[in-house]
């Protein structure tokens, strides 16, 4: 089965506060040269489709339920086992 | 008047709304988010809280409870819904009301009383208004930060659908041009950020300015709250 990861930010006209603290609190740390910080959403999930109902099934899920398009983009791409974030 | 108060997994405000709906008059109705139906109530206010631990985004999986579909019948029927808080973000969510709630934009969780203008008097929530009035309501919510896009807040200061704003430099989350309730097109649902339930009972923690909302959608026109 498929596994699927989707990266979803704040649109880009939209502040990111959190992101933005991150960035402020950078420097103090002693990373210096760091700026523009989004923080958002990874998700991975199993579905059981190919081709082209992957893709349907993906987007619809994507559009309908798990990023909101009116604050919110993403994208996604089909990972190998060693890809997983959760390692 | 039945009034239903939806309760979702998370939600915390619910007792306090059947609280403010008998308060000002009205037989408060317990809605659950398994229901199929909103039981005939005359109106239905969604409350505030943590639905589902917001998890996912505020409001994203109560939209998808069983009663939202009969609340959204109710709604397009012309059915007075008031949102509040969570409720608000609930409504957005279901594309009941435009626009999102986002992170506030000090990150901070804001818990105070903060005064409101009231904008739009001819919604079924704010009859008992007058446009310009101020009213002291609590506010307590870590996303409540309105956003549209330009596009969308100008048609809706267009079509006169800003019931409530923050009053002038008392934004208190970074609300887009200060918004902190709105309409939909028919005037029906309304959605709010800060609490009206919690300012119906002078007893209570003082003041009574959140009473007009109940008492508009119940008909008891008394603006004084007596």
């Amino acid at each position: 089965m498929p596994r699927v990861a989707i990266d979803v930010l704040l649109k880009r006209e939209i502040l990111d506060p959190e992101g933005r603290a991150v960035a402020d609190a950078l420097p103090g740390l002693g990373y210096a040269g760091v700026d523009d910080v989004r923080v958002g959403k990874h998700l991975e999930l199993d579905v059981d489709a190919d081709g082209d109902a992957l893709d349907e099934r993906v987007e619809s899920m994507c559009r309908d339920f798990l990023t909101n398009p009116v604050i919110e983009s993403y994208r996604w791409r089909v990972i190998d086992e060693h890809e997983r974030a959760d390692a | 008047m039945r009034i239903g108060v939806v309760t979702f997994p998370g939600s915390l405000d619910e007792r306090d709304a059947r609280a403010a709906v008998r308060a000002c008059g009205g037989e408060a109705v317990e809605l659950w988010h398994a229901d199929a139906s909103v039981d005939g109530v005359d109106a239905v206010v969604l409350p505030g809280g943590f639905s589902h631990g917001d998890y996912l985004r505020t409001g994203a999986i109560a939209h998808r409870a069983p009663v939202m579909t009969a609340v959204t019948a109710f709604a397009e029927a012309g059915g007075p819904v008031l949102g509040i808080c969570n409720g608000f973000q609930v409504l957005c969510e279901a594309g009941l009301l435009p626009g999102a709630l986002l992170r506030n934009e000090g990150l901070r969780f804001v818990c105070r009383d903060v005064p409101l203008t009231v904008v739009a008097t001819d919604t079924a929530w704010t009859r008992a208004f007058t446009v310009g009035q101020t009213l002291i309501v609590p506010a307590k919510h870590g996303e409540g930060r309105y956003h549209a896009d330009e596009a969308t807040l100008d048609h809706l200061e267009a079509e006169d659908r800003v019931v409530v704003r923050y009053a002038a430099g008392r934004n208190p989350n970074g609300s887009a041009r200060d918004i902190a309730g709105i309409t939909n097109e028919r005037r029906n649902v309304v959605g709010v950020m800060p609490h009206p339930e919690h300012a119906v009972d002078d007893a209570l923690i003082g003041g009574v300015d959140g009473r007009g909302f109940f008492q508009s959608v119940l008909g008891t026109l008394d603006p004084t709250g007596a």
